[in-house]
């Protein structure tokens, strides 16, 4: 297989990785001295705010400003009139930063104003006057996919059908994934089952709100200290949109408060700079959780068909799947990974995904863990358990006769390399959770998944320091702890100790251009920049080391953090330290550094199979989650502790979105529950504690085996819950979240139905 | 408006602030006095991630106004380590990575203190139950019960030995 | 030569067809040949797709090798969380 040169062969002993050190950024973290977006401040700041729209849907006519600029206080107010129009890829982002001909969504941004304090400023946004002519709206995903619905956008003609259709529509995209024939293999199942199911569209929650503090001098130079996951693509979209050479704009990542997803995109820096560039003062904009959950970008929702045949003796024959997904205002749902990955966990001769990608006015989506997976993932996990318990096979037993394995062709298209599908399922039926009793309405669910795993643009510098120790230069933000994981690769690599190495995630003026912190890349394609830049490193200090014993450079060796002569023709000479090399680096040609920059490639998947129990409370249709266990394979764990913490967290997110999380709007398109005591995430007391259980099937892509491990966590745990919930419940669930109304209400139909028979 | 003088106590030392009348406690500690540590997740209650301890109770610095400080004793996260010495449950939360991102972590850290201070040990039921109000969106809480377990049976331990 | 197969929405900008046979040494040769072959894509492409080349996927990298007997998918490029 063609292999980038980067990748060596892999690791199999290591004295740091795999161990438990305490993160480098830890004290700052529980001391209250890491600096997150909205705990920076600067001489002469001014506050900034947002006038966002109160319409589901309107036509602009006109925005008056002048009693807002006229207020005391007041020092800037942009509109769309102070962004340039654009006509390429950053149109959409153009427009979702700040309304143009219309308000798209409820909480589209419309206006903004920079004043001396947040009270003046709130008080210049109710100054300023918004002509809309309302218009109908389309909240719906079915719904917007009709001939006669409102149409948000009449240049939208879906693309990937031939012809072209001549009408424009809501549906941006149509995408056909699979091989085989699908009305064959189900001529050869034994028992076929389909069914429709649904997801609301849930929230990333993060609990730091999007904030940033942005100043642009007379000069036309800007900085940006801001809460992303890029701040690369922070500086290139901001310096595009305000048409400034991007050599011009510095952003400084801030301690990140979370975003698994929602923050891969801008929103208010694009304001914030302009706001900025036009008082000529910094200006610092902070969002508000109501603004968040309007504003930013939740994940689509979802209305999903599966169909799937099987044998008596359980051996799938086809699977077919329409997947509809919208994305809110613009093109871009998930729709082509939800069903890219809807199949994926099966090695199947017949399968088909079909998926739509529509608009409807609710916020742009943005990238939520996994994008579109979990919601392909629930409705085919969910029609599997069906299958398994029809033909009266174990659940884990069925999955693993259709696993997925090296050398299946996947269905998404390419041949999988070595995966540990099979591994996790494995592990899954030995752990003793699986074979754990259940009592009176207790039920329990198992589900697989899958993700891809990117790798991307990385560019990382490590210097050495005059006494030995070590600064790493990243330039992907840390999202979870992943600078504990860079030191630890950094270590191994010099053979030094692990807090000999300190680790920053650098400005964008410091560093090559660095992808987003997503697609569960960084402890793979950072890590491995950092890998490759501590070997770089290594070349020169060993040459150091020859210089200094008068010897060829091939005949010094790296050992345990000492150069040496690579044998005893190399000569006698006692071993130098990296501190020795280090100390007389000044005299021995000067600094020592190692960097390394590529684009990180075959970042191996990853998949993971979810047990969960729980109990449903007949009475009331609340559910209780008992006891939960994630098996996923991470190639090789860097720091388990993290890499504990990514499945955890991946299955809480999961389990919020299964059983209470959604978008709840209102006739009039409106969001009804902008706020964490009704937009419901797990707290405390609804989890039980998660067991883990890490399996390790080495990535051959990663000097040590490294998949990255962050998303797939949250694929299984919505079919899981289903799984175990319907179980519990006696009758299948087939809508998110399986909130008590709901489940009590398929309660109540299922007694109905029993007294009808 | 006309702002409000307010004298109080903050981590042990005297503080001296002007507000105005419809400003938070949190808005105060973060924008006039740069106590940055606790944060603003919601404005609403809900997360938690504003925990402070006021006059020795718990409270979301969010709902508090920054006028109702007159007199009275704060604590932040800011004072939880004694100089360069972390609290037992700083440590354990570390020990334990019961921390990701670390935004919600000031915010549990406090309330979790002010959970071992009335209660030295709890339950895991009682950990979860007292930190409902904290909202953490990395972790799934297992990590921090951990901790918080942890550091209750070190502090007992202390205690015992003393 | 090197068979290219398309899914998603490309197969539509092709007519349908779903498999290219194009003499390609590398990524970039294999997309400019595809471009040739079917100009509807051109634009597609040049916008950004992954490759995915014997099972591993990539980035649309120029000089990613390709061997006759590779097995080779146009795919979205996607984004993660």
């Amino acid at each position: 297989m063609p292999r980038d040169d980067v990748t060596a062969e892999t690791r199999q002993s290591f004295t740091k990785v795999g161990t438990r050190p305490l993160r480098p950024d830890g004290v700052d973290k529980v001391t209250g001295r890491a600096r997150f977006g909205a705990d920076m401040a600067a001489p002469g700041m001014l506050i900034g705010k947002v006038l966002r729209s109160p319409h589901a849907h309107a036509r602009i006519r006109s925005i008056d400003t002048s009693k807002a600029e006229a207020l005391p206080g007041v020092k800037a107010v942009v509109t769309r009139d102070d962004f340039a129009n654009r006509t390429d890829e950053l149109r959409d982002i153009l427009v979702n930063v700040m309304a143009r001909e219309k308000a798209l969504y409820e909480g589209h941004a419309v206006a903004a104003v920079a004043a001396v304090s947040a009270a003046v400023a709130r008080k210049a946004l109710r100054l300023i006057e918004v002509d809309y002519e309302l218009l109908p709206h389309v909240i719906d995903v079915e719904e917007a996919m009709r001939p006669d619905s409102v149409l948000l956008h009449d240049d939208m003609f879906t693309a990937g059908v031939d012809p072209v259709p001549d009408q424009p529509s809501n549906v941006a995209k149509r995408c056909e994934f699979g091989h085989g024939e699908v009305e064959k293999g189900f001529a050869e199942a034994d028992i076929v089952i389909e069914r429709s199911f649904r997801t609301e569209a849930s929230h990333q929650g993060y609990i730091e709100p999007h904030a940033c503090l942005a100043s642009v001098g007379a000069d036309g130079q800007g900085e940006l200290w801001c809460c992303t996951q890029g701040h690369f693509m922070v500086r290139d979209t901001c310096a595009a949109l305000l048409g400034m050479d991007v050599s011009r704009l510095r952003v400084i990542a801030s301690e990140i408060g979370g975003g698994f997803g929602g923050k891969t995109t801008v929103f208010i820096e694009p304001v914030a700079l302009t706001l900025s560039r036009k008082a000529g003062r910094p200006v610092k904009l902070v969002m508000t959780r109501d603004e968040v959950f309007r504003a930013s970008g939740p994940t689509a929702s979802t209305s999903v068909w599966v169909r799937i045949g099987v044998t008596k003796d359980g051996r799938i024959t086809a699977g077919e799947a329409v997947l509809k997904y919208q994305g809110g205002a613009f093109a871009g749902s998930p729709v082509e990974p939800g069903a890219m990955t809807a199949f994926a966990c099966y090695d199947l001769e017949n399968v088909r995904a079909i998926g739509y990608d529509v608009v409807t006015n609710r916020p742009k989506q943005a990238a939520y863990r996994a994008p579109g997976a979990p919601m392909a993932a629930f409705a085919v996990e969910s029609v599997v358990a069906e299958l398994a318990d029809r033909i009266g096979m174990d659940p884990i037993e069925f999955r693993l006769k259709n696993a997925s394995r090296e050398g299946t062709r996947s269905a998404y298209g390419p041949t999988f390399g070595p995966i540990g599908l099979v591994e996790t399922l494995k592990a899954a039926k030995a752990h003793p959770h699986y074979s754990a009793p259940l009592g009176n309405n207790q039920g329990r669910g198992v589900a697989s998944g899958f993700w891809f795993n990117f790798g991307g643009q990385t560019c990382v510098s490590l210097n050495i320091n005059i006494d030995g120790t070590v600064g790493l230069a990243v330039g992907t933000p840390d999202i979870g702890g992943s600078r504990a994981s860079m030191c630890l690769m950094a270590a191994e690599e010099l053979g030094i100790e692990y807090d000999r190495v300190r680790v920053i995630v650098a400005d964008t003026s410091s560093l090559g251009f660095n992808d987003v912190t997503d697609g569960s890349r960084v402890t793979f394609a950072s890590g491995m920049a950092t890998i490759q830049a501590a070997r770089d490193a290594v070349k020169k200090l060993c040459a150091r080391a020859a210089r200094m014993w008068d010897i060829p450079e091939d005949a010094v060796v790296w050992e345990g953090g000492y150069a040496k002569p690579a044998g005893a023709n190399a000569g006698d000479f006692q071993p130098l330290s990296l501190r020795d090399i280090a100390a007389a680096a000044a005299k021995t040609g000067g600094p020592i550094a190692g960097h390394w920059e590529f684009n990180a490639e075959n970042a191996g998947p990853s998949f993971a199979t979810h047990i969960v129990d729980a109990e449903v409370d007949p009475e009331t249709g609340r559910t209780s989650i008992l006891r939960y266990t994630v098996v996923q394979d991470a190639g090789k764990a860097v720091h388990p502790s993290y890499v504990e913490g990514q499945f955890q967290g991946g299955a809480a997110q999961g389990i919020g979105w299964a059983l209470n999380e959604e978008y709840i709007y209102g006739a009039d398109g409106k969001l009804q529950n902008p706020g964490f005591l009704d937009y419901r995430m797990p707290v405390a007391s609804d989890l039980p504690m998660i067991d883990t259980v890490i399996v390790e099937v080495p990535n051959p892509g990663h000097p040590y085996g490294v998949r990255g491990v962050g998303e797939t966590s949250i694929v299984p745990p919505l079919a899981a819950v289903a799984n175990a919930v319907s179980a519990a419940a006696g009758v299948r669930l087939t809508s998110l979240p399986m909130s008590p109304p709901k489940i009590l209400a398929a309660l109540e139909a299922e007694k109905g139905a029993q007294a009808a028979e | 408006m006309a702002g409000h003088h307010v004298s109080t106590t903050i981590n042990g030392d005297a503080f001296e602030f002007v507000c105005e009348p419809d400003e938070t406690l949190l808005d105060v500690l973060r924008d006039r006095l740069s106590l940055t540590g606790s944060k603003e997740g919601c404005g609403t209650g809900d997360c938690g991630a504003c925990s402070v301890i006021l006059d020795g109770r718990l409270v979301c610095s969010c709902l508090v106004l920054g006028a109702e400080a007159e007199g009275r004793t704060i604590a932040t996260i800011e004072g939880m380590a004694d100089g360069d010495r972390l609290h037992p449950l700083q440590r354990k939360f570390l020990e334990h990575a019961a921390l990701q991102c670390g935004i919600c972590t000031p915010g549990i850290l406090v309330a979790a203190k002010a959970l071992l201070e009335k209660h030295p040990d709890p339950s895991e039921t009682e950990i979860r139950y007292w930190l409902a109000g904290n909202l953490c969106r990395c972790t799934g809480y297992d990590k921090i019960v951990r901790a918080v377990l942890d550091a209750a049976a070190e502090i007992r331990e202390g205690r015992d030995a003393a | 030569m090197v068979q290219v197969r398309l899914s998603g929405t490309f197969k539509s900008y092709a007519g349908g067809r779903d498999a290219f046979e194009i003499e390609a040494a590398n990524v970039r040769q294999l997309l400019d040949g595809l471009g040739e072959a079917c100009p509807k894509l051109r634009p597609i492409l040049d916008k950004g797709v992954a490759v995915a080349i014997d099972g591993e996927i990539y980035r649309d990298s120029w000089f990613q090798s390709l061997r006759p007997d590779s097995e080779v998918f146009i795919l979205p490029r996607l984004a993660g969380g």
